[in-house]
């Protein structure tokens, strides 16, 4: 199946997620679409599939336009998604997701589970996608569950299979296996278009790849034509280096001293699992991995959000395992948390408001407990400016602002009290340029001011500009510190896949 | 603070509170939804009462002969009844200054008794609602505020017939506090389950609605609290020095009830915008995530939100037995608890916009007891009509629908279903 | 998201092991009452009559039996109910067991109250089911549109807007049928005006149900006093369905007249509940409705139209509690009167609540709550010193008690209250 795309464009109010978007898969082909996060991938997948309309373009298959007005008609199109938050419903067999909205029945709409089950046994079989059909979809893995996702689209005789970042939550194996069922169904003469940031993967499956940034096709390629450094400069658009002005660290003494520390996570498996790390004043210290695994639980871990089972966790001094997240706070931690608009920031709220979230209950903000809105101003006034934050004024919902701004009002937060650790996760994910480089430019002044930076990041650019030691975290657990100098892009990649861990393991850190 | 300045902050003008309530009931889409909800629902009830007056109803199967009598009767009908419900709730302008002129005393009281009843029934509301509403802006749905008002007006009236010889001093207040406790006691169970084992408040609370209103029934036939000679299932009376005393002097129902309403309104207010617990609240309300992440302890301030709506609601029962009716007698709550609900949401969970509403349906109450005597139209008219306007309230999409007019989405959710 | 999957996996587990403790204390709970509080008090030769007969069914003759031994059996059999719960891992019928432990201690409950005197169980019976009837249907009708996403607490508004149009349209129509039928379609039209609101305009689900009830509850009261009360005789004075029995069954002792010797609405009730328990389960429009319920935008990228499921489900909810609805004037009373179901609509809820959103979940709990309702009467013509309130109140303590997962917490669908869209 060939599918051409033709000028698709959608828009959300004023953000622009696609403009004006041309691709073509040939028959048979993995079609990697290559781009940042918020490069405008999954809406385009979405537009695909029927759950969004395009403003504007065409969609042809096989030369013939068609047009989706919901997602039964891209199946009936023979297109396949598989979304990167699985569309699983946890309390159903695998049989029973499988044959939803494509039921096979007997009389009176009786479903037939005898033959959904034959049918996924046989197409389980041929394409090795080992998956059994009677149980429950929750208990299953990850690599599990979207296994499940691609018997579900090749049971409705899917052509075009849409893959959205398959691999965001795989192990290195589970990868593997993957790309091994993608190989035999391209044999068959499906299509398939991959979704991805990785740039290694791209390389190693990929016939045809196009970069996609900010809504708009930068180009198309293939991997014997490029090289992962031309794919990262095409993605990011600014040569790829991500320099941050900044002097060597002068670390002094220890302000988090994590030690054997063990979180599980809501599920109650553990997620962080028995890690030691120390981070010291004026030096930052980055954690670097692939997303889920334990960075969040550390973080939670550090700031008395999650439950520690084990192990210590030492601020500045003070003994502060399993204290109350307003203890930590009050101790002199800084906390950028990972989900801006979930954990961060109440929407709702002014932007005075926001400001002093978690500080309404100190001098000058208030007094026996009554809020002192004139200071509250006052401050939030100066924090606009101070904090270069772009917005009318500080009574404008903080929902409005851009992505950026938003940040800066947490950081505008955060970093002007009296602080001795700062723990920023993620601080920089889906933000433009001017934004990260503020950003950064705010940790590295923490940092000569003489707070301990602890630095979570998956994005590995980020890790290498800010860093002065690193650690890598996979599974719950560190390896290194190494001195950031130390190490290169390449050695950090095959640590932050795992595929090192074992070996290197120093077990203590220094 | 650095010199530079880009974009002239403005100096943040300090608005007083009651002012930035009014800005915002007033301002943009709330208010045109409310406006054109009360039109909606007065056409509505303009359609219910024609349907309920037979003299409309035979002129309308005519109205092939006579177009003119079968509008005419409809016209009669619907300015009769939404007339006295005028009547009965403010009472004749004319007749007012009329009496205030005349300079006759007891002239003077009769004509303010409508508006007498309209605050007497207003209390209660106010109370209920505003205990609702502060649940609301926690993120919290208080459903249970039938049993709370019934738990609050029990502990009014055992505190208001126990101490025979206190001073009204002594007894108003204790009383009043006695009721507050039992009210805040039936909204400490579903906030504190909510904190320990996360069952839904508004399950729980609605359960305890019956639970409550059980035990009143169960209270009646006790020796504890039934009015001798115990034949009739009500209970004692609430001694003299417990009552809440009249705010005019004279024979009108009026009494302290509503000017205490009206300061807990103002007191929640400040509550609300001013201090440190209520920013907590709004938080929770807002984005409960955040909340956490920013200290809040999540737990404790459900259960103290809980409590405090509780009490308030409680309060109001207090004021009820205290105030009007000075004994318990079964099923007393009537549906005040659940029009609390109405009163909170048609208020938008603002103390203000509570008290506005609480008048409006006190009003509606009022009046209708005048429109029931004096036309042939049911009280229950206005219960249609306060279920209808807030039913528009609710959904601002069904009002742009309607009245085809573009208006931007206009409040969030209060509430994200079982699980939330 | 692929977390929360397995979380809500993990999570099922957790609930399941923990309700299985949960519920064998409970059976130890009901024997430690049947033996400490019942047994204790019941001295060797005290005795207590049953009686099974009702008409049409060839009378059985009363059963006098010692009341001590009986209850010290039921009390240890209970107890080891308890310990096959807690000990037997892979048991799927936990709540079967429970069950049986809840109508042990029912048994012994009326072995000791009726002490030296005669308990028409047949009769109690007999009331237990007819006030699950209403219950029952109620219940399904929240579960209809709860499994589909919709959280349904107009149950009350249907409930007294179906029992008002039954009534005044059986009564000027002399056709039972008829009032059926229109109360069916009121409770539709309710379901209907809940579905605009919250499903299409996704409006808070809650707070239209509650403001749906007090609208019901204004407009029956109203059109009931101001049209209906000046004609008493033709409007609201229909008829009620008479029993119909099956022949030969309800000769059946004890079964046939409970069973087969009752009017349509009973035998409604249990052909919609199977119907509602095998359609859920076993067919398509089962498997689509619960993931409408339970993952709606899934449900919608594999081209089931979420909308569309839901407005369904609440209709044909409606009408399910519509027919419970009629069934309080045409099924048993005739007259309409003012707030005649008294929150019986919130009852069926907690009801559904109670009986895990499932439709023998909801039957049971609908008989458990009926049973001690029908106790009150046994209970004031025994002379038992227990107030009738708080056996009203039961039903709602016993939902408390299930919600805050004291006897092993209840999951709702996962989307229940969400209103859905697509961007």
């Amino acid at each position: 199946m060939r599918l051409e795309l033709q000028g698709i464009s959608k828009r959300f109010g004023d953000l622009v997620a696609n403009d004006r978007i041309s691709l073509t898969a040939e028959e048979g082909e993995i079609h990697a679409l290559l781009g940042e996060n918020g490069a405008g991938k999954t809406t385009l997948m979405n537009v695909l599939d029927g759950l969004y309309r395009p403003d504007e373009g065409v969609i042809q298959i096989d030369g013939a336009p068609v047009h989706f007005a919901n997602p039964g008609e891209a199946i009936k199109a023979g297109i396949g998604m598989v979304h990167q938050n699985f569309m699983l419903i946890p309390v159903f067999t695998v049989s029973e997701n499988v044959m939803l909205g494509f039921e096979r029945t007997r009389r009176f709409g009786f479903l037939d589970r005898g033959r959904a089950r034959q049918e996924i046994g046989e197409l389980s079989r041929r394409f090795g996608l080992e998956v059994d059909p009677d149980a429950m979809v929750g208990d299953l893995s990850v690599g599990q569950q979207q296994r499940v996702e691609i018997v579900k689209a090749l049971s409705r005789e899917a052509h075009l299979l849409i893959l959205d970042e398959p691999t965001a939550v795989l192990t290195p194996q589970e990868t593997d296996e993957l790309f091994t069922v993608m190989r035999s169904l391209r044999a068959s003469g499906r299509t398939i278009l991959f979704i991805t940031h990785k740039l290694k993967e791209v390389l190693a499956i990929a016939d045809r790849i196009t970069v996609i940034r900010q809504g708009k096709v930068i180009g198309t390629t293939r991997p014997s034509e490029t090289t992962a450094q031309d794919l990262a400069s095409m993605m990011v658009g600014r040569g790829v280096d991500l320099q941050v002005k900044k002097t060597a660290a002068r670390p002094q003494e220890p302000i988090l001293e994590v030690h054997n520390l063990t979180v599980l996570d809501e599920t109650g498996r553990v997620a962080v699992d028995g890690l030691n790390l120390e981070v010291r004043a004026g030096e930052i210290m980055a954690v670097a991995g692939v997303q889920g695994n334990g960075q969040t639980e550390l973080s939670e871990g550090i700031t008395g959000l999650a439950l520690v089972i084990a192990g210590s966790v030492r601020i500045a001094g003070r003994d502060l395992t399993g204290a109350s997240p307003k203890t930590i706070l009050r101790a002199g931690v800084a906390n950028i948390p990972e989900d801006r608009q979930r954990d961060g920031l109440v929407g709702d709220f002014q932007i005075a408001e926001n400001i002093i979230l978690d500080v309404h209950d100190e001098m000058p903000y208030s007094l026996h407990g009554a809020l002192r809105w004139p200071s509250i101003f006052e401050v939030s006034q100066g924090r606009l400016s101070d904090f270069d934050i772009r917005a009318p004024s500080v009574h404008v919902a903080v929902k409005t602002l851009s992505g950026g701004n938003q940040q800066k009002v947490i950081v505008a937060r955060e970093l002007p009290r009296h602080i001795r650790l700062i723990l920023a996760a993620q601080p920089t994910r889906g933000l433009d340029i001017g934004s990260i480089e503020y950003v950064h430019s705010r940790l590295v002044a923490a940092r000569d001011a003489g707070a301990a930076v602890l630095l979570i990041s998956s994005e590995l650019d980020e890790v290498m500009a800010l860093a002065d030691r690193i650690v890598v975290i996979y599974r719950g657990r560190l390896t290194g510190p190494f001195d950031a100098a130390s190490l290169g892009r390449e050695q950090i990649g095959l640590l932050m896949a795992g595929s090192a861990a074992d070996a290197t393991r120093p077990g203590e850190t220094a | 603070m650095s010199g530079n300045v880009t974009p002239a902050p403005e100096k943040a003008p300090r608005r007083p509170f009651l002012r930035r309530a009014l800005d915002a009931i007033v301002s943009g889409n709330a208010f045109t939804v409310t406006f054109l909800a009360f039109v909606s629902a007065l056409i509505l009830g303009a359609i219910i009462i024609i349907l309920a007056t037979p003299s409309a109803i035979r002129a309308w199967q005519d109205f092939g002969y006579a177009p003119g009598e079968a509008l005419r009767q409809s016209w009669r009908a619907v300015a009769n009844a939404y007339g006295s419900l005028f009547l009965g709730s403010i009472g004749s302008p004319r007749a007012i200054i009329d009496a205030i002129r005349s300079g006759d005393g007891a002239s003077v009281v009769a004509a303010f008794i409508p508006l007498s009843e309209t605050l007497v029934s207003t209390t209660p509301l106010m109370m209920a609602g505003l205990g609702i509403a502060l649940a609301f802006r926690a993120g919290l749905f208080d459903i249970g505020g039938q049993g709370q008002l019934v738990l609050g007006a029990i502990g009014a009236t055992i505190a208001g017939f126990s101490f025979p010889s206190l001073p009204a001093v002594i007894h108003v207040p204790l009383a009043i506090l006695s009721g507050a406790a039992f009210g805040a006691a039936w909204g400490f169970i579903p906030g504190v389950l909510k904190a320990r084992t996360g069952a839904h408040e508004v399950i729980t609370s609605m359960m305890l609605n019956y639970v409550g209103m059980n035990l009143l029934t169960w209270l009646l036939t006790t020796g504890l609290v039934q009015a001798p000679p115990r034949n009739q299932a009500i209970s004692k009376v609430v001694v003299a020095a417990a009552r809440l005393p009249s705010i005019t002097g004279s024979s009108l129902r009026a009494n302290l009830g509503i000017v205490l309403a009206v300061l807990l309104v103002l007191g929640v207010g400040w509550l609300l915008n001013r201090s440190t617990l209520g920013f907590r609240f709004r938080m929770l309300g807002a984005n409960r995530d955040a909340a956490r992440v920013a200290g809040v302890q999540i737990e404790r301030h459900f259960t103290i939100a809980m409590t405090l709506a509780g009490m308030l609601v409680g309060l109001g029962g207090a004021f009820m037995v205290l105030g009007v009716d000075f004994r318990l007698s079964p099923l007393y709550s009537g549906s005040i608890g659940f029009d609390g609900i109405t009163v909170a949401i048609l208020g938008r969970g603002t103390p203000l916009g509570v008290g506005l509403s609480a008048l409006l349906f006190g009003a509606f109450t009022a009046g209708g007891r005048t429109m029931q005597v004096n036309t042939s139209i049911p009280l229950q008219l206005v219960q249609v009509l306060q279920a209808v306007l807030v039913l528009f309230v609710a959904a601002p999409g069904v009002i742009r629908t309607i009245y085809r007019i573009r208006l931007t989405k206009a409040g969030g959710r209060v509430f994200g279903g079982w699980a939330g | 998201m692929s977390d929360t999957v397995s979380r809500q996996g993990e999570m099922r587990r957790d609930i399941a092991a923990t309700r299985r403790r949960g519920f064998g204390i409970a059976l130890f709970v009901l024997a430690a009452i049947i033996l400490l509080l019942f047994a204790r008090g019941t001295t060797p030769d005290a005795r207590t009559t049953f009686q099974f007969s009702a008409p049409p069914a060839p009378s059985l003759p009363p059963l006098p039996f010692r009341a001590l031994p009986v209850l010290l059996g039921l009390g240890i059999v209970c107890a080891l109910l308890g310990v096959v719960q807690i000990l037997w891992k892979k048991n799927k019928r936990i709540y079967l067991l429970l069950g049986v432990g809840l109508a042990l201690t029912g048994v012994a409950f009326l072995a000791w109250s009726g002490k030296g005197a005669t308990v028409d169980v047949e009769g109690l019976l007999m009331t237990s089911l007819i006030e699950a009837v209403p219950l029952t249907l109620g219940a399904l009708s929240g579960l209809l549109c709860e499994r589909a996403g919709v959280i349904n607490i107009a149950i009350e508004g249907q409930f007294l807007v179906s029992a008002f149009l039954g009534a005044l349209i059986g009564s000027a129509s002399h056709n039972l049928y008829l009032g059926l039928l229109a109360g069916a379609t009121a409770g539709a039209l309710v379901g209907l005006v809940l579905a605009v609101f919250t499903i299409t305009y996704a409006a808070d689900q809650i707070i239209v149900g509650v403001v749906l009830d007090a609208f019901a509850l204004g407009l029956t009261s109203f059109f009931l006093q101001s049209l209906l009360a000046p004609h008493q005789d033709t409007l609201n004075s229909p008829a009620v369905f008479s029993p119909i029995s099956l022949p030969l069954l309800d000769r059946i002792p004890i079964v046939g007249p409970l069973l087969f010797n009752q009017n349509i609405f009973v035998y409604l009730t249990i052909i919609i509940l199977v119907a509602v328990q095998v359609a859920l389960f076993r067919t398509r429009w089962g498997l689509r409705v619960r993931a409408v319920g339970e993952h709606p935008r899934a449900a919608d990228t594999v081209g089931i139209n979420v909308q569309r499921v839901r407005y369904r489900n609440v209709i044909l909810g409606g009408i399910v509690a519509g027919i419970g609805g009629a069934s309080f004037t045409i099924g048993s009373t005739g007259q309409f009167a003012p707030n005649m179901t008294s929150g019986l609509g919130y009852i069926a809820l907690a009801a559904m609540i109670f009986g895990r959103w499932r439709p023998l979940g909801a039957l049971g709990a609908a008989l458990l709550f009926g049973f001690t309702d029908a106790l009150q009467f046994a209970l004031s013509i025994l002379n038992v010193p227990i107030p009738s309130s708080f056996l009203t109140m039961f039903p709602y303590l016993a939902t408390i008690l299930a919600v805050a997962g004291l006897v092993g917490k209840v999951l709702p669908p996962a989307a229940d209250g969400k209103p859905y869209t697509r961007e």
